[in-house]
């Protein structure tokens, strides 16, 4: 045996790649985040291969074959329509899944750069944006889409820009926060001293530092526009029939509460589970990656 | 003048502020309407002098900076405007729909704090165990629960398989129950994941050990603890309002029940943006004027909290 070999070491892996290592086992490790990610998958799986999975057009009309209750040919029921039910949840997905996420890129988007210069510029600027802000949230966010579609009309762009709008002020004030804070770092006194400029700065340091929380703020908010965008097709004000998108089959189901119950189960369900696991998993990712996040 | 007057002015200042703006977003967006906005409003039957009339009881025939200054004036003198299909003061429309609206939005918060702070409670003090694991179950599936399909489930459950309780509208106290629940579930959620995380803190620390360590009843050692995870419990259940009232829209929708939030939807399927304009203030101002509530309650619970210096 020779003591040189035990010498040898293997190369240490660079920190910052064993830290988010040890971060992904954590969140690996949560239950409830992984049963969100399984529920996600699941749901994407049905929107993205709906047409490989079910035979049926999601917005084929056969009145001959209405109301029918939950059977092995229709596994969730038709609708009044005779559209059968599970196919419009699974091209639904299509829609519903699509439109929060859209709306929260579009608010992360707005707000980010908001953010950053509001707590990285200050002064003047920084309280002009926070005065809007306040006004954006004394609407809370299905107040103001409300409002919007009920201005510039219904249809998918404006829901999804609705939805998107009223989470807006979330991320303008998470990133105002980190950059507030983030200023006052060691790195980047240095990188001014340095003589960057403050858009370089703002990108390649405060951004990049910013970068995690923000995507534990999109995927719990991509839940809040989901739970908006269907809100509002539930009351007819979001996207409209034949299109499948769930809030708007809960909303004319609702019309047949007495007569066909299971109508309403499902729309429901698919819902919840996917607002369910964007929370899961945010939640998951909050306590692995930014446990000071939490509320 | 003193500090608490000092802070009340300053507080009141930045609301007044704020309400101006939504003024300002509401006047912008129904300028904003495609089309005539005065012809929209009066809807498609209107004769061409009906369209005359709403274009200039609205201000709309005058530049933006004096339809605003017309509001604003009207507020000031206590008025939110005419309805467009009624014809009636907004005032007076809203006056008789609030009541709903509030008795509702009470109903629900104490609902969400008091199940809420159960369920925090129980949890925090059976950390670990199956108590625990059944709470956060239940903290995010209530937050991830579309409060339309939570009332709808309610609506199947008890009125139409059980017929226990009326279906909608308001008539007496059991007309309440379904919207109740409907409503608090969310800030129950909320306020219990709170109570929870905050409980688990005061539950560490040196008082409540000290507590412990005489022996007392372990409610009594819980109950010295919760006295001081209240503050953050409370801001909590006053941030809660605000959404609170945005599920207020859907749960009266779903039980007919008369509130402003009904009419709300109402009155946006009726184009009757007057109306809307109206009610989406009162929201705001019911939501600001809520924060400035909760933060002077931190005083009175807490007299360790300055609010002012």
């Amino acid at each position: 045996m020779t003591p040189a070999l035990v010498e040898v070491e293997t190369p240490a892996a660079p920190e910052a790649t064993r830290t988010s290592l040890r971060k992904l086992r954590t969140f690996a490790r949560n239950k409830g985040a992984l049963i969100g990610v399984f529920i996600l998958l699941f749901l994407a799986a049905a929107a993205i291969f709906a047409p490989l999975l079910t035979p049926y057009d999601p917005t084929a009309q056969d009145l001959s074959s209405a109301f029918l209750s939950p059977s092995w040919e229709h596994p969730f029921g038709t609708d009044d329509l005779g559209q059968d039910i599970l196919a419009r949840i699974m091209y639904g997905g299509r829609y519903t899944l699509a439109i929060g996420a859209l709306a929260v890129s579009i608010a992360a988007i707005v707000g980010v750069p908001l953010g950053l210069i509001s707590g990285y510029v200050g002064g003047a600027t920084d309280m002009v944006i926070q005065r809007i802000t306040d006004i954006l949230l004394s609407f809370n966010p299905f107040l103001l889409a409300l409002v919007l579609v009920a201005v510039f009309g219904v249809g998918i762009g404006t829901v999804t820009i609705a939805a998107g709008v009223g989470v807006i002020p979330q991320f303008i004030r998470l990133t105002r926060g980190q950059a507030l804070s983030l200023r006052e770092e060691v790195y980047v006194e240095a990188a001014v001293a340095f003589g960057a400029g403050s858009l370089a700065i703002l990108l390649r340091h405060v951004l990049r530092n910013a970068l995690t929380p923000i995507i534990v703020y999109a995927t719990l908010n991509i839940g809040v526009t989901i739970l908006v965008a269907a809100g509002l097709g539930f009351l007819g004000l979001g996207v409209q029939p034949p299109t499948p998108e769930w809030g708007t089959m809960l909303g004319t189901a609702r019309s047949f509460i007495f007569k066909a119950s299971y109508q309403l189960t499902f729309p429901g369900l698919t819902i919840f589970l996917a607002v369910l696991s964007f929370n899961l998993v945010g939640d998951g990712l909050r306590d692995a990656f930014d446990p000071s996040l939490r509320e | 003048m003193s500090g608490f007057s000092a802070y009340l002015v300053r507080r009141l200042a930045a609301a007044v502020i704020t309400l101006l703006g939504v003024v300002l977003v509401m006047v912008l967006l129904v300028r904003a309407l495609p089309g005539d906005a005065a012809r929209v409003i009066a809807g498609l039957q209107a004769t061409p002098e009906q369209v005359e009339q709403v274009r200039q009881s609205l201000g709309l025939d005058q530049p933006v900076p004096v339809q605003y200054w017309r509001y604003v004036v009207n507020l000031a003198e206590g008025s939110l405007g005419t309805s467009a299909r009624f014809g009636t003061s907004v005032l007076a429309e809203i006056g008789h729909r609030l009541p709903y609206t509030i008795a509702l939005a009470v109903c629900g918060t104490f609902f969400g704090a008091i199940f809420g702070i159960a369920l925090g409670v129980l949890a925090a003090t059976h950390k670990g165990r199956w108590v625990d694991a059944v709470g956060s179950m239940l903290g995010v599936a209530g937050i991830s629960m579309p409060v339309y399909w939570l009332g709808i489930l309610l609506i199947v459950l008890f009125s139409v398989q059980l017929r226990w309780l009326p279906i909608g509208g308001a008539e007496g106290l059991a007309s309440l129950v379904m919207p109740t629940i409907t409503l608090g579930v969310f800030s129950m959620a909320v306020v219990s994941r709170m109570t929870r995380s905050t409980m688990l803190d005061t539950l560490d620390q040196d008082y409540v050990r000290t507590v412990r360590a005489k022996g007392v009843a372990e409610w009594i050692a819980v109950r010295h603890a919760l006295r001081n995870a209240f503050i953050p419990i409370l801001t909590v259940i006053g941030l809660q309002f605000g959404t609170l009232l945005g599920g207020a829209v859907l749960t009266e929708t779903v039980f007919s029940w008369p509130g402003i939030g009904q009419l709300l939807v109402q009155s946006i399927n009726n184009r009757d943006f007057p109306l809307v304009q109206g009610i989406v203030f009162v929201f705001a101002a019911m939501f600001i004027v809520l924060n400035i509530v909760t933060d002077l309650l931190y005083s009175v619970v807490d007299p360790r909290v300055r609010l002012f210096r």
